[in-house]
């Protein structure tokens, strides 16, 4: 079909002879699971319809495989348009020079409006970097069953939530599923535990380096760890799995919340849960004086520096950029559109993240390893993963930290 | 008459006078070019790059042994030495597990063909699936391993998330397929030992243990040499065994350099392709002592001792 609709269109500029030649449009992407690689299909299906003098090449990329690929795609034999992420984590190839500005894309189709809600994470030096298509919240996925079953609430503050984690416990269930063997999990919920401690400029500096990590500020939030974890809110031997095999005692009744994104919604599902048995809050608030801020992950697509035809590849960042667009592949994706004018999918989860997210007056974070430079991040994951299994080498994992913070940020 | 000869060795081309002394460096030469370009200019650009604080993308910027100095006061990159060492240690018990598969296997009954095939099996499958295959084994929750400790009411060990069991648990994986491989190398071995020599041994009254110790090894020792080599050089590529398994973790614990030197240059999080040239420099080193005793070997035997 894809195939069939590329050939059409390369017939169709081949006849245009105001076009001197196909313009020949190559995108690259990591967007391989299913629903992913959907969405990418209808869009591009969808852009060619609109423009038939460009032919779009598309290189689909394994996920994991991409992230270090890219590396080279990008200096030896960029495409025109590839895929990565807001934040930190394009600092490094906009540094390098490997990303093409696009302020004038934001600028012609009026983006500083329509996507105003990520301009920040796509800026930085003052220039604007690619397009955001879609985002998802984090948050805590629970079993409503058994909160249902065990009469116990829906916990909006620290107390409740650690007294909802005892009478889990009491019940003979462990309070919180996750799975650090990948390390990341583990940095979803040190954003959390610090964004409500500290709240988000404070978890912002960190991230630029300008606190110590062995500030008493950073030791509150990770007291506040240690309380769920003297408490043994966490399942056993967490280091042993992997995010997925983390969601088999949530699927099983032995565990009851997952402090996790929304793409954890859909393997939940496959396994078996429906939406009665499963469930979605907002992360407690701990000190009452800092505004709630949230986690919620932008995927953006950028024009790499060495790209032959970016004239095609600003059409298809504005095409994807338009509020009917984004309606579509989100609701391909069950995640939720940046545009402003977009409308967001009926499903449960996606409603309540749009509802959280669009009242959030503390700050959106991208992701601790998105927000955090690469070094850091890596560092600071392994030190959380170590910090769950041994509490008691706080001090020790902190100190590390810090001198890894000494070095990055030089 | 007689000056004849002389004449027509003047008249002899520069090429026919040289000819014996060119050809074996033309036969030689492409394969030069090859380890050239693929091996030797490598390790020199290595270590020219382990000078340099670079991140693969941008420009390089020289801080001389910096590098170095941060190496010797970093936690991780011993622990991935010590590791290494475990490593080297623990897997040549590979050699002596495959010598008696090997003696145990080296009869002549029915199907033995079979048996053998089997034994080998292990070696013929990828590593990534021996990585799975173990750690479904290491398991914490439905794990076999942990099964039959729960028949002698011993509590489930988490092997891969424990940051004192996660290394040796690494290596029994990957002594499962090495000591097929050993195996195999001294199953051939034992068909070239000579009958006779045995036949005399056991006329002397010579058996069991001191028959094998000093009849049978002595003639084993070139299967001996290889299967050292093989050894050493299978844990030093203990590589992706690791990053199946752990990934390196429970923090790091179960690095060795090789998958150090990857994480820091090349994995998601690394963009220190100076830091990863000085780890794998340090390897280098470390595998060059290595390297020199066994060129230092091969120069004996071809020279006669």
């Amino acid at each position: 079909m894809l195939k069939a609709r590329i050939l059409g269109a390369a017939l169709a500029s081949t006849m245009l002879t105001t076009a001197a030649w196909a313009g020949e449009l190559v995108i690259n992407t990591d967007t391989s699971d299913p629903a992913p690689k959907a969405a990418f299909e209808a869009l591009i299906a969808g852009f060619e319809a609109e423009n038939p003098d460009v032919t779009v090449k598309w290189n689909l990329f394994d996920h994991e495989g991409y992230k270090t690929s890219i590396r080279n795609f990008l200096t030896a034999d960029a495409p025109d348009l590839a895929n990565w992420y807001a934040g930190n984590r394009m600092l490094p190839y906009v540094n390098a020079g490997l990303f093409e500005p696009v302020d004038d894309v934001w600028e012609e189709n009026g983006l500083n409006e329509s996507l105003a809600s990520a301009k920040g994470s796509m800026t930085i030096d003052g220039k604007i970097w690619g397009v955001p298509y879609t985002y998802y919240q984090w948050g805590v996925y629970y079993r409503k069953d058994i909160f249902e079953a065990n009469n116990i609430a829906v916990p909006t503050n620290w107390d409740e939530f650690k007294a909802a984690g005892m009478a889990l416990k009491d019940a003979g269930v462990t309070p919180i599923t996750i799975g650090t063997k990948y390390l990341w999990t583990a940095g979803g919920v040190f954003d959390y535990l610090n964004l409500r401690t500290n709240g988000y400029d404070f978890h912002m500096a960190l991230g630029k380096g300008e606190v110590s990590w062995t500030d008493d500020r950073v030791k509150a939030t990770f007291a506040n760890w240690k309380e769920l974890l003297d408490a043994g809110f966490f399942i056993d031997n967490h280091a042993a799995y992997s995010w997925q095999e983390a969601l088999a005692p949530m699927v099983q009744g032995d565990a009851a919340m997952y402090v996790m994104g929304n793409f954890a919604v859909a393997p939940l599902r496959e396994a078996g849960l429906s939406d009665d048995q499963l469930g979605f809050f907002q992360f407690p608030v701990i000190n009452p004086d800092v505004p709630l801020a949230e986690e919620a992950p932008t995927d953006t697509i950028h024009i790499p520096a060495n790209a032959k035809n970016k004239e095609d590849a600003k059409k298809f960042l504005a095409y994807l950029a338009r509020a009917d667009v984004q309606s579509q592949i989100n609701e391909t994706l069950g995640q939720l559109p940046i545009n402003n004018a977009s409308t967001v999918g009926d499903d449960k989860f996606l409603q309540a993240g749009y509802e959280m997210l669009s009242s959030t007056d503390g700050g959106i974070a991208q992701f601790f390893d998105r927000d955090y430079p690469a070094e850091m991040a890596k560092a600071g994951m392994e030190g959380f993963q170590e910090f769950m299994v041994k509490p008691e080498r706080m001090d020790k994992i902190l100190e590390r930290l810090e001198k890894v913070r000494m070095r990055v940020y030089k | 008459m007689t000056a004849l000869p002389d004449t027509s060795a003047t008249n002899k081309s520069w090429w026919k006078q040289n000819q014996q002394r060119l050809a074996p460096w033309l036969f030689l030469a492409p394969g030069i070019f090859m380890f050239a370009i693929y091996v030797i200019i490598p390790i020199f650009q290595s270590i020219n790059i382990s000078f340099y604080a670079w991140d693969g993308l941008g420009e390089a910027e020289w801080v001389g042994a910096e590098n170095y100095v941060e190496l010797m006061d970093d936690e991780a990159f011993y622990t991935s030495l010590k590791n290494n060492v475990l490593w080297l240690i623990l897997y040549m018990l590979a050699i002596p597990a495959g010598l008696f598969v090997a003696l145990f296997l080296n009869q002549t009954v029915r199907g033995i063909r079979i048996y053998k095939s089997l034994f080998f099996f292990p070696f013929v499958i990828s590593q990534v699936v021996v990585g799975l295959v173990f750690a479904w084994f290491y398991d914490p929750t439905n794990g076999l391993m942990n099964i039959i400790l729960g028949w002698f009411g011993a509590g489930p060990i988490a092997v891969l998330a424990d940051e004192d069991y996660v290394t040796y648990g690494i290596i029994a994986a990957g002594l499962w397929p090495q000591t097929a491989y050993c195996m195999i190398l001294y199953l051939t071995g034992l068909n070239a030992v000579d009958p006779e020599q045995i036949e005399a041994a056991r006329l002397d009254n010579a058996k069991g243990a001191k028959l094998l110790w000093y009849v049978i090894l002595p003639q084993l020792r070139p299967a001996t040499f290889i299967a050292v080599v093989v050894t050493v050089i299978g844990a030093l590529r203990s590589f992706d065994l690791i990053s199946i398994m752990t990934d390196g973790g429970p923090w790091g614990s179960s690095r060795v350099l090789a998958f150090y030197m990857y994480e820091q240059a090349f994995s998601e999080y690394g963009f220190r392709m100076g830091y990863g040239a000085a780890i794998a420099v340090v390897l280098f080193l470390i595998m060059m002592v290595y390297i020199a005793g066994f060129l230092w070997k091969m120069y004996r035997d071809e020279t006669g001792r």
